[in-house]
Parts: C-alpha cells; structure tokens; sequence
C-alpha cells in the first residue's frame, strides 16, 4: 500500500511536470492553410523570430478544397482562409470556433466599412477576420494585344472577352479561365446584365452556360493556378483571373527580364470582389499559437509588406498608407470610386442550384 | 509433435498476413465507402446524414438507393465510365506494343546487361510520378524542349500543341506504367523454353505462325497480367489526365472529384466509386483465374 501510493504520487509529479511542458510544446507550432502565392516570403519566418512560434505553411487554390477538408474535419490546421461564401456556409455547418476577440487586439485596425460587408456572411464577425480581398478580371499580355487587335485596343469590357470574334483571334496565343465555377457564372451573368445573387438554376444552365459556350472552343485550359507563370512566360496571352495573381505574372516577368508585359483590368461593367477570411477551424490544437499568427497578419507593417508583395488589397485600413505607392495606386488593386461602386460580391449558392451550376460548368468545361 | 503444431500455427500465420491486410486497407474502407453510397448529403460535418437513427429504444437504419439510380439519370456518369474504359484499353494496348519487344529484347540480352536494362526500366519509379508527370508538362509544353528539337530539325515549322490534348494524357499513362507491363512480360519470356521455337520452326512453321502459335501462347500469363496492372490502375487515373489533359476528357476521376468537391455530395461521389470498383472486379476475377490457371500448369 506504502508502496502504491509513493509510486503514485511519484506518477502525479511526472505528470504535472509534464503537462507545462506539453502544453507549451504544443503553443510551439501552428498550422496556417492559406491561398497558393499569397503571402510576403519573409512574413512567417519574421513571426517565428518574434514569438518563437513554428508555422506550418501549407497552400490551396481551390475553395472546394479547403472545404472538403474542413467538413471532413480534422484537418490538423489551426489557421484556413476560405473565401467568404463558402465562409458563410461552413460557418452554418459548424466548422470553426468562435475567435476570442481579446486575443486579437488588432481587429481595432480594421476597416468598418469592409467589416460590415463581411457581417453578411458572418453576423457580428464572430468567427472571421479578413486576410486580404480582390476582384475577378481580366489580364492580358500587353504588347500580344496591340499585335493582334491594332495599337489603339482597350481591354476595359467583358464585352471583349465574350465576343467569340476576339477570343477566336486570341486561340493560337492561348486564353485560360479560372476553373472556378460560381466566380466565372457570377461574372457572366453581371456581363449579361443578370444579378448573380438571384440567377435561377435556369439563369446558369440557360444564357450564362451559352455564353460561355461561344467562347469554350477557343480556350485553352481552366485552371486557377497555372495561369500565373504561362501568362508571365508568354505561354498564354489572356486569363480571366484573380487582380492580384495577374500582377504577380506581370512582376514575374519583370524581374525575369523576358519582354513579356502582363496588365490587368476590372472591366467598365463591374466585376465580382472576393473577401478570403482568416478563421480557426474547431478542432484545431494550436488555437492559441492560431489568435497570435491571425493578430500578427492583421499588425499594420506586416500586412502593407504582404500588399506590396502579392498586389491584393487588405482591410486593415490603418495599413494603408504604408503600402507602396505602384500598389496603393492601381485601380486594379485599390479601385477608385467610380469603380469600386461597380463590384458586388457573392452570396452562397443553395445546394440545389450548386449541383446545376457544377453540372453546367462540366459541361462548359468539357465543351459538350 | 510440437514442431507439427508450430508448422500448423505457423502456416495459419502466414495466411493470415494477408487477410487481414486485405480486411483493413481494402474491405473496411470499401464498406465505409458504401455505407456513406446509402446515405443523403447535409450540410453538417461530415456532409452526409446518418445511417442510424435513434428514437427511444428504437434504432432505424435508412437506405437511400437514390444515388445510384441518380447516376442513370445524367448520361455524363455513363459517358465519362465509358471514356475511362477507352482510354485505359488504348493505353494498355500501346503499353502492350511497346513493352512486349521492349521485354523480348532484355530477356533475349547478355546477362550482365540484362540487370542494367532491368535497372533501367525501374529506376524512374525511384523518383515520385507526380514529380515525373511535371517533368513531361515542361517537355510538351508549347514553348518547351520537345517542339524547340522538332523546330530546330525542321521538322515542323510552327510549335505543336501538345501540352492539355488527349496524346498527351495518352504519352504520360504510358510511360508511368510501362514498368508495369515490361516486369512480368520479362518473367515470361525468361520462362520461354526456346527448343519450343526451334522445334516449331525445324517443322516448317514461318515466323509469324512461331509468334502466334508458340510465343504468343505460352507468354500469355505475363501478357494478361501486364495488361491487367495496367488497366486498372489506368481506369481510376486522376493526376495524369487532371495536369496534362484538357478541359474536355471528362474521366471518371474528374467527375468523381466534382461530385466530391464541388456539389460536397459524398453519397453521390462514393456510389460512382463503388460502380467504378464493380467494374474493376470483373477484370480482377479475369486475372485471379489465369493466375490460378498458371499455377495448376507448373504444378504438373
């Protein structure tokens, strides 16, 4: 008996010893999910070097993706970034924890206006802060465009790139579309003058998959990564894409010296604005480590150097006017007014419509 | 007496290896998959409703059979299972052309050379396919070294388009599993009794009818099982069509992957899969019984 209980207080010290050190082993490490070529290079490792905190940084380029994974759960990530209709569903679904605002004490430095675009999704902004946002338009290589349409060509309306007439002289040198089936139909449609927030089922399978249709034989690929270095190599000469990834294509080929100049246009007729969300999935383990690395993005110096180098904007307004000059100033990736008044953003499709709108997007895709 | 019962036990152990290994990674996951096939999506996690509903002491189990008649509704599911079988048979046939001269030749070569073009074969697999089906995306790119060579010959005089066509796809499953069809053609044809081929041909048979009724014959184990490890594997192929495809092969694991991601219909998804293995299982029997065929045939 003497012996059991010395061995189990012997047991007790070991454990209580232990757990500190788990718990602190454990606040070592956080696992960040985030969009592919999204971040500054240096962002993580100057977190780590400032609070000791190892990153796991792991990329997507799909919301599907993430989403599967989030509603399989279990993920292992601590930190993941949807974009914000899928946010909204995925919140309905239960897939995060509900952010402890006292850790964040930078959500002070956040626009109110975004924030209160964002509580659409989120009421009260209870499990997101917004990471970064852009728009879905159209970049283009420059000098390929004045070759083929005259020196005097403007790229400034979708109506350029749903005239089957261009895109047919645009097969050769290659067109590549976001294999992103709601962004693309959401612009579609506002290019049909339809609001893509009350599209039926029949909106989407009907004109929208038409007119996009017209166009399929000419395109060469839809995908939502690989156009950034086909369209910095040459590869390609036309992607309907994301702001920021069409100027990372243009720096790219600046600093590769390759003659290949990439601009990017938010069309006069509006286009679709996405918000990616920073959120903490529920099960995630490192949920402290995950409050510290979302107020360490969100500190104004950081996310100006995240601006400068992946050319998106972000909602901390407090960084703004740390943000370099070519970035604060192009109205593709802070839009003026007049242009900004034209973006509209996405609601979450109900499951039905969804299930049409992939059935038709399979058809576009395949092109039958 | 104890060493009867250890050969016994042991016996037992080492066909229960096996077993059980098929129970956990093949027969588990395959009833989980056709549990979920039973069940309809919800937006919970997991995306897909119970199968076993609780009410006091009553438990409810609840079939819905919906999601396999649903992929009768929409010829794409038929369609796409159909383009898959295509280009799994075409792929196994140009394997089949290519590895079998390609394994005549390393079996009829000096031993010691033999070992290095064995090695030769093999080595690729050294380095991840993803990693190598990259290397085959520069290589047929349109800018890439393949149509700079042809350019430089003056073969052509415009780049080809090669990178995101059906040829491509065809190029990349080809060469990921020639291995596949070369390693037991070569055990085959290492098995080839050559007096066989002398005899034949000392009575007066010409070579093609050597090939057809002599070599043919008696190489078919390693020609069925080649073609098999090829095959199925191919049917199910994902990466390969996904990186150097275009956007108009719809295969099955392109569909399988939207049902999937897209529409978060698990149930819907894990009903193509479970028809995709039906499919696969008339094959495999194929196989199991040449393999068993041959079996008997060494034993006499």
């Amino acid at each position: 008996m003497h012996a059991f209980g010395r061995l189990s207080r012997l047991a007790l010290t070991a454990v209580a010893a232990a757990l500190p050190l788990a718990a602190s082993a454990a606040d070592e490490q956080v696992n960040f999910y985030n969009w592919a070529n999204y971040i500054a290079d240096d962002t993580l490792p100057n977190f780590t070097k400032q609070t000791g905190i190892k990153v796991v940084y792991d990329v997507f380029d799909t919301n599907e993706l993430l989403e599967t994974k989030l509603l399989a759960g279990s993920t292992g990530y601590d930190v993941v970034v949807p974009g914000s209709d899928f946010m909204a569903r995925q919140i309905k679904a239960g897939a995060f924890m509900e952010l402890d605002k006292s850790k964040i004490p930078n959500l002070a430095k956040l626009d109110p206006v975004i924030m209160e675009r964002l509580a659409e999704f989120d009421p009260e902004n209870r499990y997101g802060v917004p990471y970064m946002w852009g728009t879905t338009g159209i970049g283009y290589n420059i000098d390929k465009m004045q070759e083929i349409f005259g020196k005097d060509v403007k790229i400034d309306s979708w109506e350029f790139v749903f005239n089957p007439e261009n895109m047919k002289k645009l097969e050769s040198c290659g067109i590549a579309v976001l294999d992103n089936p709601t962004e693309i139909y959401a612009t579609v449609l506002n290019y049909l003058g339809k609001d893509p927030n009350k599209a039926t089922a029949e909106d989407f399978s009907g004109v929208a998959t038409d007119t996009m249709m017209k166009i399929r034989p000419f395109i060469r690929y839809f995908h939502s990564s690989k156009f950034i270095t086909d369209l910095a190599n040459g590869d390609i000469c036309l992607a309907i894409a994301w702001s920021g990834d069409i100027l990372q294509a243009r720096d790219r080929a600046q600093e590769a010296k390759n003659n290949v100049n990439v601009g990017y246009t938010i069309p006069k007729e509006g286009a679709l604005m996405w918000l990616d969300i920073m959120t903490i999935p529920k099960d995630a383990k490192h949920a402290d480590a995950a409050h510290k690395l979302i107020n360490y993005l969100l500190e104004p110096k950081v996310m100006a150097a995240n601006s400068d180098a992946v050319s998106y904007a972000n909602a901390v307004a407090d960084s703004w006017p740390l943000i370099k000059p070519e970035v604060r100033n192009h109205e593709g990736i802070f839009p003026p007014p007049e242009v900004a008044a034209k973006l509209f953003v996405l609601k979450p499709l109900d499951q039905k419509t969804s299930r049409v709108v992939t059935r038709s997007w399979t058809r576009v895709r395949s092109g039958r | 007496m104890f060493s009867k019962l250890l050969h016994k036990q042991g016996r037992w152990l080492v066909l229960a290896v096996p077993y059980v290994w098929l129970l956990l990674f093949f027969l588990v996951p395959f009833l989980i998959v056709f549990k979920i096939s039973l069940s309809s999506p919800e937006l919970a996690m997991p995306p897909y409703s119970d199968m076993f509903l609780h009410e006091g002491s009553t438990v409810q189990i609840v079939l819905n059979f919906d999601n396999y008649l649903a992929l009768f509704r929409d010829s794409l599911y038929l369609n796409s299972y159909l383009q898959s079988l295509e280009m799994a048979a075409f792929s196994t046939l140009i394997c089949l052309a290519i590895g079998y001269p390609l394994a005549w030749v390393i079996a009829h070569s000096d031993p010691k050379l033999r070992n290095i073009l064995l090695m030769l074969v093999v080595l690729p697999s050294w380095t991840s396919s993803l990693l190598r089906i990259y290397a085959w995306m520069n290589i047929l790119n349109t800018n890439g070294p393949f149509n700079d060579v042809l350019l430089a010959l003056g073969l052509i005089s415009e780049p080809l388009e090669l990178l995101h066509t059906n040829t491509a796809v065809y190029i990349g499953i080809v060469y990921n599993y020639l291995p596949f069809m070369v390693l037991p053609l070569y055990s085959a044809i290492m098995k080839l009794d050559h007096t066989l081929i002398e005899a034949a041909a000392d009575l007066g048979a010409r070579p093609l009818k050597v090939i057809t009724s002599v070599v043919l014959p008696l190489t078919k184990s390693g020609i069925i099982a080649g073609s098999m490890l090829v095959f199925i594997p191919a049917v199910g192929e994902f990466m390969i069509p996904e990186l150097l495809g275009g956007p108009d092969n719809l295969l099955i694991g392109r569909v399988l992957w939207q049902e999937f991601f897209n529409n978060r219909d698990w149930p819907l998804a894990s009903a193509v899969a479970t028809t995709m293995l039906l499919l696969l299982v008339l094959p495999m029997l194929l196989f199991q019984r040449s393999q068993n065929e041959e079996l008997k045939g060494e034993k006499k």
